[in-house]
């Protein structure tokens, strides 16, 4: 069983509101007549994490990576094929929806559309009650009063209790998913991409709400984006995920100061630099051919078919998520061959067929960013 | 294909058994005496006794129902309490009536329906457009009926005082004897029929149209230099067809059930007006074939407009 | 573990003043918070053509309510037979005047008092007939739509079966074994146009039950039947006035075409469609028994049908398709 975190320096469990152990999320898929189970997506695939209390950590990865589906599984919105999930010393891995509902207090999720996520035929006053009215805490005046205090807290006006959310701007609709998901005063908050509908300029001020709120509520958030520079400024971990598994887990300054897994380097040369002589001098890497299907993942390590380090190995072992050699205790990557310190990327030769590969160095910023799909839809 | 095939033909087949069900249970079982009903209002104790047994009324439900079914596969109606004809000849004598005049009035209301829409559709907002609007929703506020009679004051009644014998006011002349007179017995009865229905085709003609001549692959072909004739026909009614197939499909009942109303205003002897009158006369054999006889038109029929649907759109069969 | 907690001296120190937000500047510039039925209700009162259909809706309702005044102040009752003031020497029905204002009938009844009694007939069988489908299609098409797989399989093909019935026949048929009554009309009626709306409720349905609020409920712990009814059933309020202002136009003319066929409410009781029934054989004699319940009924679903039409156009203008109903 692999853990995130190696067994030396596995923190007291105290410490952990969240252990996720070697979860499995797959999705049926049914054709014909009889609805014959015909194959798997194989969305998230044996992840195991650890999110100690009071902590961000960040979970990046492309789209379809599964990290959206891994939310999900932890907030019990799914169903897990396999694995468990203990929160807050208590396994919730196998709860009915009803035994689950008392805990959902414990456990809150802001969405990434903060159109969808709000009913559009409800006032904000009533979507922002609806934690109260669904757990029976308060009704009438009581409830109004706590709702606008809510609005307060993260920066709305209490007097706009009756608008609908049409009439907000997109950062105030993400305010008041904000607002609903912290009226239970939850231990644990999900954030599904919070900011990637919102205009770069409102980005900003809905992270500094986010780590406002953390300092004064004592929160701990999973935060899920697949850009690495919004991860960067609100986490104090990352995890990178590629195809249903984690390939990488450090701290913040571990990752990109030696980022060891061959994925992880390929996202963070695509993270724009503001300095243009910096950017200049920055190796670019790309990767070759497209995301492999979910449903009949690759043999070994799933990153072997794109990787510019493959061998033969990975083809055929899949590698461990393991502390790598001269790495803090806390950092591991699933790697048989992790990147060294100064090693250029770009120069690397796989060792085993691989699609066509196009120019790998100092290609356009647009051509990376399209590698790695920086824009996610829902 | 073949799946899509099989699929639709064992839903056809689904739904003709729980129509036979439906049918077998509401004459045969509910609560009330179906030999008596069948004998009549007049008949002795004994009449009912005997046509008890005849009809093997008092045998277990389930082989009643069993006999009753393999007789029907057999094209065996039953005998109608009325002169006791075969119910079978009966509606065969009658269905040539009620399928002119339900094909005839189905072609014009396509023909009308889809031409009023197109024509409403690519010049949007002009007079044309309001006018193809505002009849649409008069004839489809129209019921059936009440348009046959207008038909009937004006178009028959007003013009013979007046001294134009065009149309005739009733009845009806086989297609074989007389071709012409066939089609002038049936004119009015399919103006009357197709009207209402071709208001639906007209508006959802006019808005799947709107829909598709907007997409880019229309002014892609108009910026190839096609004439505008052949972008409409050749590209954007192709498309614009496939709701209308999908409506006809659904209207087929209504197309029936037009049908029965228009016959009895113009005195049509269809399958209509046969099953009016064996209401008032409590003629429950002959109603029984009309339904099951109307049922499998509409079940086959539905499947043939299924079949279309999925020749035409071949995303269709995936689902 | 509640939020009043929350030590208000506290949060206004981590919660910036909402004036500090460049993004709520110009969204708080005072537009007036209307909500959407609100925005709908004043784009109808601009529709002339609403206005004018309602007016006509409720002129015809007051006239059906007050029937037995109309009676009582004409002097005639919709069953009484005058067959000396209201047949002339041939026994044929009199036109229009001042006893008779719209002329007798063919056994020189009033043909006034029996429109107006009509109404009557008509408006309750409208009325009940899709309050009845839009309530039964709702439930059916919400309950199908949320809970997909094997309930949605069941219930879907259960309303294709209905939608593929002969209606007409079947009504014939029941007719035949129950008799006529407006009960059955009514009932009929009902269940023929319930599947239409469970139809498209269920579509919609499906279509909410994957939005992200949907979602957003479910992770607060909502149960099934609150996310039906306070997520789910607000946005298909909207269409389902719109599909119930067109159901009763069409429940209408099917409740007219029955009682033309004798299938319907049974005589003496005036309907418009036994009236026109019993006007076929004298079309030709006397055009008013014909012309004024044919009359007020297309008035009735021409009335209903561009309400209809105009509430659709209020609640969503985007929505293009007429006649979808």
């Amino acid at each position: 069983m692999i853990h995130a975190v190696a067994p030396g320096s596995a923190p007291q469990d105290s410490d952990v509101l969240v252990r996720v152990d070697d979860v499995r999320k797959y999705f049926p898929i049914r054709t014909g007549l009889l609805r014959r189970e015909v194959g798997r997506v194989h969305a998230v695939d044996g992840v195991s994490l650890e999110i100690r209390k009071g902590e961000t950590l960040g979970i990046v990865g492309e789209t379809g990576c599964g990290k959206s589906t891994l939310a999900r599984c932890i907030a019990r919105l799914y169903d897990l094929t396999a694995g468990t999930v203990v929160f807050d010393g208590r396994d919730i891995s196998r709860l009915s929806r009803r035994r689950m509902r008392p805990l959902r207090k414990g456990i809150q999720m802001i969405f990434q559309d903060p159109i969808g996520s709000l009913n559009p035929r409800r006032r904000v006053g009533s979507i922002i009650g609806d934690p109260f009215a669904i757990h029976g805490i308060s009704r009438g005046e009581d409830r109004k009063h706590q709702v606008q205090e809510l609005m307060r807290v993260v920066g709305l006006n209490p007097e706009h209790y009756n608008r609908f959310p049409a009439e907000f701007s997109g950062g105030q609709r993400q305010r008041i998913g904000v607002a609903r998901a912290l009226a239970l005063r939850p231990k644990l908050i999900i954030a599904d991409e919070p900011v990637s509908a919102l205009d770069v300029s409102i980005q900003a001020q809905i992270l500094n709400l986010l780590t406002d709120l953390q300092d004064e509520f004592g929160l701990t958030y999973i935060f899920i984006a697949h850009d690495l520079s919004v991860v960067r400024h609100v986490s104090d971990r990352i995890a990178v995920m590629y195809l249903g598994k984690i390939v990488e887990v450090a701290s913040v300054s571990e990752l990109y100061a030696r980022p060891r897994h061959p994925y992880t380097n390929a996202l963070l040369s695509a993270v724009p630099v503001p300095d243009p002589d910096q950017a200049d001098q920055r190796e670019r890497i790309i990767l070759v051919g497209d995301v492999p299907s979910p449903i009949n993942p690759p043999s070994g390590c799933r990153f072997h078919p794109r990787c510019p380090k493959a061998q033969n190995l990975c083809t055929e072992v899949d590698p461990p998520l393991e502390v790598k050699k001269d790495d803090r205790a806390e950092h591991v990557a699933a790697c048989h061959f992790p990147v060294e310190v100064g090693e250029k990327l770009s120069r690397a030769r796989a060792g085993i067929a691989q699609p066509e590969r196009q120019a790998a160095v100092e290609v356009s910023h647009e051509a990376v960013e399209g590698a790695i799909g920086p824009k996610e839809k829902t | 294909m073949g799946a899509f095939l099989v699929r639709r033909v064992l839903f056809g087949l689904l739904v003709l058994w729980i129509i036979s069900v439906v049918v077998f249970v509401m004459f045969f079982v509910a609560p009330h005496d179906p030999a008596r009903l069948l004998a009549g209002r007049q008949a002795t104790a004994s009449e009912i006794l005997a046509i008890r047994h005849n009809l093997g009324l008092d045998r277990p439900i389930l082989e009643q129902y069993g006999s009753w079914v393999w007789k029907l596969v057999h094209g065996d109606l039953g005998f109608s309490y009325r002169g006791s004809v075969p119910v079978r000849d009966l509606l065969g004598s009658r269905i040539p009536v009620t399928a002119s005049l339900a094909f005839g009035a189905a072609v014009i209301w396509l023909v009308i329906g889809v031409g009023a829409g197109v024509l409403a559709a690519i010049k949007p907002r002009t007079i044309a457009d309001r006018l193809v609007t505002f009849f649409a929703l008069f004839f489809y506020s129209m019921p059936t009926f009440l348009l046959g009679l207008f038909f009937l004051f004006f178009f028959f009644f007003k013009l013979y005082t007046a001294g134009f014998h065009l149309f005739p006011g009733s009845g009806y002349v086989n297609l074989k004897d007389d071709p012409l007179g066939w089609a002038d017995h049936l004119i009015l009865p399919w103006f009357a029929l197709a009207l209402v229905t071709a208001a639906v085709y007209s508006r959802l003609t006019r808005g799947t149209m709107l829909d598709v001549l907007g997409e880019d692959y229309i002014r892609t072909a108009r910026s190839k230099g096609i004439s505008e004739g052949r972008v409409i026909v050749r590209h954007a009614l192709r498309s614009a067809l496939t709701p209308v197939v999908t409506q006809f499909g659904i209207d087929l009942g209504a197309l029936l059930g037009g049908a029965i109303v228009t016959e009895n205003v113009f005195g049509l002897p269809g399958l209509g007006q046969l099953a009016v009158q064996s209401i008032s006369d409590q003629n429950l054999p002959v109603i029984i074939g009309i339904v099951i006889v109307a049922s499998l038109f509409i079940v086959v029929a539905n499947m043939c407009v299924d079949l279309l649907y999925a020749v035409l759109d071949p995303r269709v069969r995936l689902t | 573990m509640s939020v009043s907690s929350i030590d208000p001296a506290q949060s206004a120190l981590s919660a910036p003043e909402p004036s500090t937000f460049g993004e709520e500047g110009e969204a708080a510039k005072e537009i007036q918070g209307r909500s959407p039925w609100q925005l709908a209700w004043a784009r109808l009162r601009q529709d002339k053509v609403a206005i004018g259909s309602a007016v006509v809706i409720l002129l015809i309702t007051l006239v059906a309510i007050g029937a037995p005044l109309i009676a009582h102040l004409v002097g005639h009752g919709p069953g009484d037979t005058y067959p000396f003031i209201g047949e002339d020497s041939y026994g044929l029905p009199i036109g229009p005047n001042r006893t008779f204002l719209l002329g007798a009938d063919d056994l020189g009844r009033d043909v006034l008092v029996r429109v107006v009694y009509g109404a009557r007939v008509s408006l309750i069988a409208g009325v009940v007939a899709s309050a009845l489908a839009v309530l039964a299609g709702g439930i059916v098409g919400m309950l199908a739509g949320y809970f997909g797989t094997a309930v949605d399989t069941a219930l879907s093909r259960f309303m294709d079966v209905i939608l593929s019935f002969p209606l007409l026949l079947f009504a014939i048929a029941l007719v035949s074994l129950v008799g006529p009554s407006l009960t059955v009309s009514i009932a009929v009626i009902a269940f023929f146009s319930w599947a239409v709306v469970g139809r498209i409720v269920r579509g919609q349905t499906l279509s909410l039950r994957e939005k992200e609020f949907v979602e957003a409920a479910r992770s607060l712990g909502a149960s099934d039947l609150r996310i039906i009814f306070v997520d789910i059933l607000p946005n298909l309020v909207a269409p389902l006035i719109v599909y119930a202002t067109l159901l009763i136009p069409a429940s209408i003319v099917f409740e007219a075409t029955l009682s033309f066929l004798g299938l319907g409410v049974v005589p003496p009781t005036p309907t418009w469609g036994n009236m026109l029934s019993d006007s076929l054989p004298y079309y030709k004699v006397a055009w008013w028994f014909m012309l004024f319940p044919g009359g007020a009924l297309l008035i009735t679903t021409l009335a209903f049908n561009l309400l209809g039409d105009s509430v659709r156009d209020a609640l969503d203008p985007r929505y293009a398709r007429l006649f979808k109903a």
